[in-house]
């Protein structure tokens, strides 16, 4: 009978996390920021049908980096989780606060427990009826971070997140934090085209249904305005 | 509440009911709890097709057996963007039918990335309308009726139901309910192929005032206590209920029109 090596378990929690380091880092990027008139996400995504960014409910929008089947499958668990929830009690009762702790959960638990960690990032956003904001971000590990205004998923993320800090501003427009996200995302080197841009919005002049896609006629509007 | 996932053979695809069959066995779908003595029933609805969309319309009243349960009930309602769906029969399990039927359609829409076509919401209500069946055959009846914008067919379309969940789908007009046959022929005399969106709207009063003015469980204009039937139409750009005071203005024109005499017999 042969007997499995001893592995150390600081080694093994360090290689999953490298492992999913690698996976996140080879996706491209994704910046989520707080507006004058709501949340503005905005991804590098060359598909116009494979979504980073998507509706969960009213006022909770989902965005996610890394192995799409993976995110895609969180995507689709966190509506079923707000359609439940909502269905039984009422939609006011949906928040964004629940379902990130249950990603966390279920995200920490796959890290310590499965063979392969998920090579994702979420970001789970609510606008609240009272207008503010939440930006929760969700690591491979299940950390979660509870961001002030802004945050950034994915690829360069520190590169990224250096550029934004120095250009976030609170009294930004829909069409001037779009600019300056995607600036922001592109660097000094690159510019990004419409082509390779996924935008999302949850607006506070909405109806019930907070979310929207920012479509291309739009976008380059936008852009070049 | 918890994060659903499932294996890909059990996984329940985009469809809401499925969902909760498998995640909630515990919470009553419309169709499994037992029925009550006397309940509550809503009455008339109407919908009829205009050159451009389609009306839904709906009077206020609910009545158990033969008191007036309740002025003001809500029988109209958007189903999603793109659709209305009215209801007529048992009040309860009839509005909770509604609440399963519009989470099920965005539902859909949020997994899939897409929403339904029209046909395929009209199927999903009929498997709704025929998982009530055993309530039905109980005596708590829910007949729906649905009616929308085909985005593909660039037409308002109507389909109606009976109690086992067959469902047909009308050319132009169609009313159900205890006061809809004198909607439907009130809607089958002033109808015409070009209607407009206000000669439709104009036409869905009429009927509801004459359903009102023949059937005790159908509820007319209430001037007093401000309520008017709900009247909604779903075009091109959506679904839109129109504000009371529009229907209210409406029910004055045909008050107006007949005269303020009549006290009984014939006259009109």
């Amino acid at each position: 009978m042969t007997m499995p090596y001893y592995v150390a378990p600081e080694q093994v929690m360090k290689d999953r996390a490298e492992y999913a380091q690698k996976g996140i880092a080879r996706g491209r990027a994704l910046v989520a920021v707080a507006y004058g008139d709501g949340i503005l996400i905005v991804a590098e995504n060359p598909s116009r049908t494979l979504h980073k960014v998507s509706e969960i409910y009213d006022r909770v929008a989902f965005a996610g980096v890394g192995k799409y089947n993976e995110f895609d499958q969180l995507r689709v668990a966190g509506i079923r989780h707000a359609d439940t929830k909502g269905y039984a009690y009422s939609r006011e009762d949906v928040d964004a606060r629940s379902l990130a702790n249950l990603y966390a959960q279920y995200l920490g638990q796959v890290f310590t427990h499965e063979m392969k960690p998920l090579e994702v990032e979420i970001l789970v956003a609510e606008l609240s009826p009272t207008g503010d904001h939440r930006l929760y971000h969700i690591a491979y590990d299940g950390t979660v971070v509870d961001e002030e205004n802004w945050t950034v998923l994915g690829g360069e993320a520190e590169a990224i997140a250096s550029r934004l800090e120095q250009a976030f501003a609170t009294d930004w427009t829909l069409g001037t934090a779009l600019k300056s996200c995607v600036a922001c995302l592109a660097g000094p080197d690159r510019t990004l085209g419409i082509d390779d841009l996924e935008v999302g919005v949850l607006e506070k002049s909405a109806g019930r249904r907070a979310f929207r896609r920012v479509e291309r006629a739009e976008l380059s509007a936008l852009l070049a305005a | 509440m918890a994060l659903y996932l499932f294996p890909p053979a059990d996984d329940p695809g985009p469809s809401f009911v499925e969902l909760l069959r498998r995640a909630h066995p515990g919470v009553a779908l419309p169709g499994t709890s037992t029925p009550l003595a006397e309940v509550r029933q809503a009455t008339t609805i109407a919908a009829l097709r205009y050159a451009g969309g389609v009306v839904v319309a709906g009077d206020r009243r609910a009545t158990e057996g033969v008191a007036i349960a309740h002025r003001s009930i809500e029988k109209v309602f958007p189903a999603d963007r793109f659709s209305a769906v009215a209801i007529a029969g048992a009040a309860g399990p009839a509005i909770e039918m509604v609440r399963l039927f519009q989470v099920q359609l965005e539902h859909y829409e949020k997994v899939e990335g897409a929403a339904l076509t029209l046909e395929g919401k009209a199927n999903q209500l009929a498997q709704l309308v025929r998982d009530h069946l055993p309530m039905a055959m109980q005596g708590l009846g829910v007949v729906p009726l649905f009616a929308g914008w085909d985005a593909i067919r660039q037409t308002g379309r109507i389909f109606t139901y009976d109690l086992t969940g067959g469902r047909y789908e009308e050319t132009d007009f169609h009313a159900t309910g205890s006061g809809g046959r004198d909607a439907k022929t009130t809607i089958k005399l002033g109808f015409r192929e070009d209607l407009t969106r206000i000669e439709g709207v104009e036409l869905a009063v009429e009927s509801l005032y004459e359903a009102a003015d023949e059937d005790s469980a159908t509820g007319g204009p209430d001037p007093v206590r401000g309520i008017y039937p709900i009247i909604a139409t779903v075009d091109s750009t959506g679904f839109t209920r129109l504000e009371d005071g529009e229907v209210a203005e409406r029910f004055a024109a045909i008050l107006a029109r007949r005269g303020t005499g009549a006290s009984g017999g014939d006259r009109r």
